[in-house]
């Protein structure tokens, strides 16, 4: 016998405390604690603070241990929590040239002013399992060094001594806010970049690797890629001067990238810019060469009609919490359009099969 | 949740989105950008509705959610127990004793009247999207009430199918002007949008829209004159209530493909029960 449906709010009560308990897993087997999250799973967490676009590694442990390790499902519990904060004000610009670096190489140059550091990278690991993981956690002690004082020059203003790479223009506009107003095309280079630091990286990789592929090939060298913590500053009206108010670890990879030149200007290799939050080199390569490809009408280069090259297609695909909301809500109920689709198809084959019949008679 | 201000959203944030829907009423079916906030439930799931509706209630509000026209559906009670946690509102099922009805493909069938206010989701708020995936470009049409498009569509669908093929989210012309989508409400509804007495609010939460339908407003399906707009249903009575005019939802009773057709608004529906009225197949086994 047919009742309509009931209970849709117990069965979502009942779905939750499942979710927690598979969440929790076995008892027998220690908890998660935020801090082993934060402090042994830090690229996650930091993926998750680029995407979330909020600097908390509590917060972003926290979200990941709550989202069972699924980081999408984590960077949309931060942003959700992001969007209810209150604004205090915006900081001054970061001079990522007094970063303390962790890490920073170049593949322009073999050496260079500041040193090539090599840092805590996979680089050159070889990818075999370390079963030893599985046993114990003792790790060897790392060798350390003082850190050279003073200030890390970037390499591209080496080139920019020479005029050999176009200037990077100054610009104090304030940019706009895409967490305040909402994307409208053309964007600017401030907004795209905006854009693509909090995109997916998944779709920013794909999107880099199919301009080296040669949709819209710009050949980027990585100029530099730099990772380490650089003080946020902050103007405080009633003080009438800034104060750090803390710091943060940042990835940034400038690009040097195909020279351009016309009949009026000589050759001149151009930019790629990436600046993500956290240790997230992937990220910010892709994003350095995103941000090229994305650059070609200001550049006078030819539309080769590439995806990597639409700023309509790459920006508004690269949320993965739009996209993972949007590609989910198909799971929600749509009997009613269903319904009319089925009787508009219903009604379709009917007049063809009387067709066919009236055709097969005469 | 103390913490979170009354309908969640701060202040500042529902100011802004008063401001979109005011001027979605001043220039009915066109569509104003606003600057969608990221909510605690996910983007496709009613996020532009539930902005909306915080933006618009007051505590003294009572508030229906319906999905597919059923307020039990799971993500209608899920939005329903988000307003009675964050605002507190009382809630009701009942179309008539509604303040604020917030939609997800169907509007009521019992006619709204003046006071209430009806807030559709709406998944992709531009009508020529499918048409032209460019952003920059549909605006543009849209300007020019450039809509030649559209009809192109609907012409070919006659040439290929000997009908208009859109049987829901069916495009509409809000007075004479802009080309409109009602949200995929199926065509059944569409005759009920215009010169409805409440007020119509439509929220794209991903996809950062917010347009409207003052009460009263002229809303015409697109068609031709010799191929007129019709609205279809399937071709059934309610089998609990023996309506014959209400949009029906088709229920598949068992393994033998054997079917019956029941009202999808349930309001309606245990309405006209209590009034005494009944199908072929209340409170029975499906023959």
């Amino acid at each position: 016998m047919y009742v309509a449906v009931k209970g849709g709010e117990r069965a979502i009560e009942n779905a939750h405390a499942w979710l927690a308990e598979e969440r929790r897993g076995v008892t027998s087997v220690a908890e998660l604690s935020v801090e082993q999250i934060r402090e042994q799973l830090a690229l996650a967490v930091n993926r998750v603070m680029a995407e979330g676009s909020l600097y908390d590694p509590d917060l972003a442990a926290l979200a990941i241990k709550q989202a069972r390790g699924d980081l999408i499902e984590a960077i949309f519990l931060i942003r959700a929590y992001r969007t209810t904060l209150p604004r205090f004000g915006a900081s001054l610009p970061v001079d990522t040239g007094k970063m303390a670096c962790d890490r920073r190489i170049s593949a322009t140059f073999k050496d260079l002013p500041g040193g090539q550091i090599l840092g805590p990278t996979f680089d050159y690991t070889h990818r075999l399992l370390d079963f030893k993981l599985a046993a114990d956690g003792g790790v060897p002690e790392a060798a350390t060094r003082e850190a050279v004082p003073g200030d890390v020059p970037h390499v591209t203003e080496f080139l920019n001594h020479e005029g050999l790479i176009e200037e990077a223009p100054h610009d104090d506009t304030t940019p706009p806010d895409l967490t305040r107003e909402p994307l409208e095309m053309p964007a600017e280079r401030a907004l795209r970049l905006q854009a693509l630091t909090r995109a997916d990286e998944g779709f920013t990789l794909g999107m880099a690797y199919s301009t080296q592929r040669g949709y819209a090939r710009n050949h980027a060298f990585v100029g530099e890629l730099r990772i380490g913590s650089v003080p946020v500053e902050m103007d405080i009206p009633e003080l009438g001067f800034s104060i750090e108010i803390g710091e943060v670890t940042l990835t940034e990879c400038e690009t040097v990238n195909q020279f351009t030149g016309s009949k009026s200007e000589p050759p001149q290799f151009t930019r790629g810019y990436g600046l993500v939050f956290g240790q997230t080199e992937r990220k910010a390569i892709s994003m350095a060469l995103v941000d090229r490809a994305l650059r070609w009408e200001e550049l006078g280069e030819e539309d080769e009609g590439a995806p990597a090259q639409d700023a309509e297609f790459v920006l508004y695909h690269a949320d993965n919490i739009q996209a993972t909301g949007f590609l989910e809500h198909i799971k929600l109920p749509h009997y009613v359009d269903f319904q009319a689709e089925l009787e508009l198809v219903r009604k379709l084959r009917k007049e063809a099969g009387a067709n066919s019949v009236r055709e097969a008679a005469e | 949740m103390s913490d979170y201000n009354f309908a969640y959203l701060d202040e500042q944030t529902k100011r802004m989105i008063r401001r979109a829907i005011l001027k979605g009423l001043a220039i009915p079916g066109y569509q104003v950008p606003f600057a969608s906030r990221e909510m605690p439930m996910p983007y496709g799931w009613g996020t532009g509705g539930v902005q909306v509706s915080a933006a618009v209630m007051t505590p003294q509000d009572r508030f229906k959610v319906i999905d597919q026209g059923a307020d039990d559906t799971t993500n209608a009670v899920s939005i329903r127990t988000f307003f009675e946690r964050t605002a507190g509102v009382a809630t009701t099922t009942k179309t008539s004793e509604a303040s604020v009805i917030q939609t997800r493909h169907r509007i009521p069938e019992e006619p709204l009247s003046e006071g209430q206010i009806l807030v559709y989701q709406v998944p992709i708020p531009e009508p020529l999207r499918f048409l032209e995936p460019r952003e920059s470009e549909t605006r543009k049409m849209h300007s020019l009430a450039e809509y030649g498009l559209m009809h192109v569509k609907l012409y070919e669908d006659i040439s290929r199918h000997g009908h208009i093929a859109t049987s829901y989210d069916y495009p509409v012309k809000v007075e004479g002007r802009y080309v409109m989508d009602p949200s995929p409400i199926p065509k059944f509804d569409n005759p009920k949008l215009g010169d409805m007495a409440a007020i119509q609010l439509f929220g794209a939460g991903r996809e950062q829209r917010i347009y409207a339908l003052p009460p009263y407003t002229q809303v015409v399906s697109l068609d031709f004159e010799d191929h007129p707009f019709e609205a279809s249903k399937p071709d059934h009575p309610c089998a609990m209530c023996g309506a014959e005019n209400s949009y029906l939802d088709e229920v598949i009773t068992d393994d033998a493909g054997r079917r019956m057709f029941v009202c999808s608004d349930t309001d309606f529906c245990e309405a006209r029960q209590v009034a005494g009225h009944t199908g072929t197949m209340n409170g029975k086994d499906a023959a």
